[in-house]
């Protein structure tokens, strides 16, 4: 089946056959081998990618079906010269060891942060029409769709809170980058 | 995976075609395409259509059938007014998921039951006639209430558990063109000698949106408890609202996943709740007639505490009675 798939701004002629996941559509149709399978059972979250910005399991949708779709992979959100906020954190923060799962760790981060910032509620929210404040338990929540065999989640947790405070509307930029620099 | 014909429906004409299966957010769809549990020959993508709005006004809510399970946790009017649902979908699967399940989707999720999932082994549900692995099997999971001598199966979703509190009413689109609704209660079909036949859909029927009415005034709460604070299926769960008067319970409607075939409500439990004056033993004689028809399978016998002990730390929460 012919499609056409939006894929970091760029479209792609694509001929498939309709079993074909995103997933495996980006890694072996496009060599977008940055989103990883882990499970293939949208248990992992290791091949998390955002489709019309928001963070799904890849491996969980056909490819087919996502023609006309805005797809964002770790491709898309940063070059190794320009690295976006969150792929900053990781490496200031270590938020890995072996790195399998870190392109959808930073996937769903950059997901659940828009998600944060809409005001959406958590399991956790204690008051379903409250502001959304993003405390340790909250990210542990909104986060649970991504493992990390090797356990790095110290790491991880450091470099989301590190990035959404960047994010943060009227964050002081100055004394972030100085409270980094004292850090280091 | 099986090979499969898709076809992209444009107008809800398009999802009727004999044989054909529906897909949607297609999270538990796929899942089970790829262990070969479900083999479709025909996939009728229904995500094109016009179902995604959420209409609220004064008498109620009207979901459409393609609302994600975020945007509808999220939305304004269900954080306000239908909490227990918000409370129900946020306590379920992750947020890639949410982000990609629908409404329809969610009512139409197959058991978690892992003889269903393998196909080496016998399952009454999956290969009609084969019988039950999970009787006298592993099933620390399964049906308490319900089941049947071919299948102890449970339905996984929190969403619908919430919306059998709510007395939600399924909108369904007819192979030939006509509207009906029905209720939960209806909707759901107890497994019997026939397992296989979960609810009440046709060939060539389609979900195209729920109607919920809106819930007299009163608290409401989704408890969980599971093995995982996060991301993992009911062990037992109670959703309902509840609703006080000079002291006495005016109102009362609680549903409860994870211990049946389909999402339960017991209507003889909120009979002898209403009028009351919530105490201690009012609680307990709320759980003997949730659980008189109880019958545990070896591993999960567990349930029948622990649902009793979930249904009086929920009505404690909903009524503030302490003791």
């Amino acid at each position: 089946m012919k499609i056409t798939l939006n894929v970091n701004a760029t479209p792609h002629d694509l001929e498939l056959d309709p079993r074909t996941s995103l997933l495996d559509a980006l890694r072996d149709h496009l060599d977008l081998t940055g989103s990883k399978k882990g499970c293939d059972h949208g248990q992992c979250g290791a091949c998390t990618v955002l489709v019309n910005g928001r963070r799904i399991n890849s491996c969980l949708a056909l490819a087919v079906m996502h023609e006309g779709d805005e797809i964002t992979t770790i491709e898309g959100v940063g070059t190794p010269d320009h690295l976006s906020p969150l792929q900053k954190a990781f490496i200031r923060h270590d938020g890995y060891q072996c790195g399998y799962c870190t392109p959808g760790q930073i996937m769903s981060a950059t997901g659940m942060l828009n998600e944060v910032a809409e005001g959406w509620p958590s399991n956790v929210t204690a008051d379903l029409e409250g502001d959304t404040d993003l405390t340790r338990e909250e990210l542990s929540e909104r986060m649970s769709g991504n493992l990390c065999r090797c356990s790095a989640y110290p790491g991880i947790v450091a470099a989301i809170f590190d990035a959404a405070e960047e994010d943060r509307p009227g964050a002081d930029q100055k004394s972030i980058e100085e409270k980094r620099v004292a850090a280091e | 995976m099986r090979s499969f014909e898709y076809i992209r429906a444009s107008k809800p004409e398009d999802a009727v075609r004999s044989g054909a299966t529906i897909i949607a957010g297609g999270t538990n769809l796929l899942d089970l395409m790829k262990l070969e549990v479900m083999t479709p020959e025909t996939l009728v993508d229904v995500t094109r259509l016009d179902m995604k709005s959420i209409d609220a006004d004064d008498d109620g809510v009207r979901i459409g059938a393609l609302v994600t399970n975020s945007d509808l946790a999220a939305d304004p009017h269900i954080r306000r007014d239908y909490a227990v649902l918000s409370r129900a979908l946020l306590a379920g699967a992750s947020g890639q998921l949410r982000n990609k399940a629908t409404t329809g989707g969610n009512l139409l999720q197959r058991t978690r039951c892992t003889y269903f999932t393998d196909t080496s082994q016998p399952c009454n549900k999956r290969d009609p006639g084969s019988g039950c692995a999970a009787i006298g099997g592993k099933n620390r999971i399964l049906a308490i209430l319900g089941a049947s001598e071919k299948c102890i199966a449970t339905h996984p979703s929190d969403m619908a558990v919430a919306m059998r509190a709510l007395d939600a009413r399924v909108e369904i689109r007819g192979h030939d063109g006509e509207i009906r609704l029905a209720t939960l209660d209806d909707f759901y079909l107890l497994p019997g000698g026939n397992p296989e036949k979960e609810t009440i859909l046709g060939e060539g029927d389609l979900i195209t949106s729920i109607h919920i009415p809106k819930p007299e005034p009163g608290k409401h709460i989704y408890r969980k408890v599971r093995d995982r604070s996060s991301y993992a299926f009911a062990l037992v769960s109670v959703g309902g609202v509840l609703g006080i008067e000079g002291g006495k319970i005016a109102h009362a409607s609680l549903a409860f996943g994870g211990l049946a075939p389909r999402p339960w409500r017991n209507a003889e439990l909120e009979h002898a709740l209403v009028g009351q004056t919530p105490d201690a033993a009012l609680f307990d004689r709320a759980a003997d007639i949730l659980l008189a028809d109880a019958k545990g399978q070896g591993d999960n016998d567990f349930k029948i505490p622990l649902a009793r002990r979930t249904l009086k730390a929920a009505l404690r929460e909903l009524t503030g009675v302490s003791q």
